[in-house]
């Protein structure tokens, strides 16, 4: 059996290493694909905050996914046009400044997510996966029937967003622009689940009364939990939306949602760097199975169905030996 | 806006609401009598439908296709119930998200590996389709009209099941205590499967019925699935009355909020941005509805327990 730090690292330094050698052999599409697997990562990273910490199963983080993914689309659109962004009272431009879509996204997805948490953490249990369901598709109907952003086509957006002092048209530019945000978003993630209140949120999934009785408050724990992930996983959506530079109504579809939870299974819940194997491993499968045949989410249901009734700890579990966290 | 419209669109939120109610009916008892949240749920519609499809492609019989579309969904059912669904009860909601979830991309794919990407059509046969007059002179469809009876009578005979036969008192007891009802003898392995299959069947039946009017395809099933959902998040978790009114307001809210919401707009605003504006609340109605009655009952109407 591996240590955890181990693994951790290999996968840290073959990250760096895979763009670096695609490179230096010319195949900038293979760096676009590792730049998206990264970019999936952070969106699950932010997921398993909620889910693999707090024990929060929610099955519609697309919304904030797509909240992010709009939040560049319609500043950049504004923008690409010259059009003012009127917002009620308020007339803003829009941008194509990634540091400032990035505050954006972050901003208005931990809005929504604190909504959604205090309607949804009034439930529990199955109630709360439904609700965060439902409220991903009321999402994804609204970017549908908004035409003012394209509707169901989407947005496309001519040029990728710049960042002082790179090129990010430029593919490994942007790729290490994504890897820092992962690093970041990771060392952050550490650092939180070693605070008070991450041991506090830990203690609130695995018995909310014991909780309470020391004077916290787990339902305040958990909201905190959410719209913290909800953030993570907006500005992921800011990023993916950049990296395709386009926004449709499917990065608030319920598949996706799915799929978010679906790469932290398959790395391991509530495991630092699960949901990096679990993306690495995902748009492997997706570039490597696709290329075989147009049905490779067949095979990719056969794996996971094996992965929850007989490896529950996931790919972390087989190789260090231990099962994940229970949620 | 006459009352002509309002009582046709009356008539189509009932058709709407007693649809969902097929589905969402199964999905309560499922989770009523096994705790288990099913998402592969949406999948056995779609068999439903697309066998449904197939047999009235190749016969040319309705009645043949319906017949067909329960006994694929209730096979099918039954076959995962024993291969996949059975390692589920009681383990974590995550894990039954996630095996049922692999479900509908193993589903959703092989489907379209086996019937193209290309929607099948299903047609109304001839001595259900045309328009019927109702007391007042109100021209409708028949088939509409057929759906609405048809799942009120599902309902019922579902009531009649569970409230007066011995199967029903098993499944009841089942949902309190299955420690003592295996203890009473009675094999709860099959009940279980029983239970699935009829929850499945029910599902079939509804994509069948409905694939008549819109077309059969691959992903039919979820967008269903999700808004059964929300019937029984609005219901009650459990509740089969609760799943009943809870589609009932759900079919209603959807249908006329999308006909009257635009048109409310248009009192106050210019009519361009009031269809725009109208018709975008209309597609978040429903929702808006469930977090409303989550506010004011977070276990829905008429559920007991959270």
């Amino acid at each position: 059996m591996i240590p955890e730090r181990l693994v951790n690292a290999i996968l840290f330094a073959g990250l760096i290493a895979v763009p670096l050698c695609a490179l230096v052999a010319d195949e900038p599409f293979t760096i676009t694909l590792v730049t998206r697997a990264v970019i999936l990562a952070i969106a699950a990273v932010g997921l398993n905050i909620a889910l693999g910490i707090g024990g929060l199963v929610s099955l519609g983080h697309a919304v904030f996914f797509g909240l992010g993914g709009y939040a560049m689309g319609v500043l950049a659109f504004h923008a690409q046009t010259y059009t003012p962004l009127n917002l009620g009272p308020l007339t803003i431009a829009g941008t194509k400044s990634m540091p400032l879509i990035w505050l954006a996204a972050t901003a208005i997805s931990a809005f929504v997510a604190w909504i959604i948490g205090l309607l949804s953490l009034r439930t529990s249990g199955v109630y709360f996966i439904m609700i965060t369901l439902a409220f991903g598709q009321m999402f994804f109907y609204f970017a549908i029937s908004w035409s003012t952003y394209g509707g169901e086509d989407g947005l496309s957006i001519y040029v990728r967003n710049g960042f002082p002092g790179l090129n990010t048209l430029i593919p490994i530019q942007f790729f290490g622009l994504s890897f820092i945000i992962l690093s970041v978003v990771l060392f952050l993630n550490a650092r939180l689940q070693a605070s008070p209140f991450g041991l506090a949120l830990n203690a609130a999934r695995q018995v909310p009364a014991r909780v309470e009785t020391v004077g916290l408050n787990p339902m305040r724990l958990k909201l905190v939990a959410f719209v913290v992930s909800g953030a993570i996983t907006g500005l992921a959506g800011a990023l993916f939306a950049d990296l395709n530079r386009f926004v449709s109504p499917t990065m608030f579809s319920w598949q996706l949602s799915g799929e978010l939870i679906v790469l932290i299974i398959i790395g391991g819940v509530g495991r630092l760097f699960g949901p990096v194997i679990g993306a690495c491993l995902f748009v492997t499968l997706e570039h490597w199975l696709g290329g075989l045949t147009d049905f490779w989410h067949v095979f990719l249901g056969l794996i996971l169905l094996a992965i929850v009734l007989f490896a529950r700890g996931g790919i972390m579990g087989l190789l260090t030996g231990k099962e994940g966290t229970h949620v | 806006m006459s009352a002509l419209l309002i009582i046709e669109q009356v008539l189509n939120g009932l058709q709407f609401g007693v649809m969902l109610f097929l589905m969402a009916a199964g999905l309560t008892l499922i989770f009523g009598v096994m705790g288990l949240i099913n998402l592969a749920h949406g999948s056995l519609y779609m068999i439903g439908a697309f066998a449904a499809a197939a047999v009235a492609g190749a016969t040319g019989s309705f009645i043949l296709a319906l017949g067909a579309a329960l006994a694929a969904a209730a096979i099918a059912g039954a076959l995962i119930e024993i291969t996949v669904i059975r390692r589920l009860y009681g383990k974590a909601h995550l894990d039954q998200v996630l095996a049922t979830f692999a479900l509908i991309l193993i589903f959703s794919e092989g489907t379209r590996w086996v019937f193209g990407s290309f929607p099948l059509f299903l047609d109304i046969p001839d001595y259900l389709s045309g328009p019927v007059t109702l007391p007042g002179g109100i021209q409708y469809p028949f088939y509409r009209l057929t759906l609405i009876a048809a799942g009120l009578l599902v309902g019922l005979g579902l009531w009649f099941l569970i409230e007066r036969t011995r199967v029903g008192i098993q499944i009841r007891a089942g949902e309190n205590d299955r420690e003592m009802i295996a203890a009473l003898g009675i094999d709860i392995t099959r009940l279980y499967t029983l239970v699935f299959a009829i929850g499945a069947a029910l599902a079939g039946l509804a994509g069948a019925l409905v694939g008549a009017i819109q077309s059969v395809q691959v992903g039919m099933g979820e967008p269903v699935l999700i808004l059964a959902f929300v019937v029984i998040v609005i219901g009650g978790i459990g509740s089969i009355k609760g799943a009943f009114i809870g589609a009932l307001l759900v079919g209603l809210t959807d249908t006329l909020g999308g006909i009257f919401l635009p048109e409310l707009f248009k009192l106050f605003m210019e009519p361009g941005a009031a269809t725009q504006t109208g018709s975008a609340l209309a597609s978040m109605a429903i929702y808006i509805l469930m977090s409303l009655v989550l506010i004011w009952r977070p276990t829905g109407l008429f559920g007991a327990r959270a």
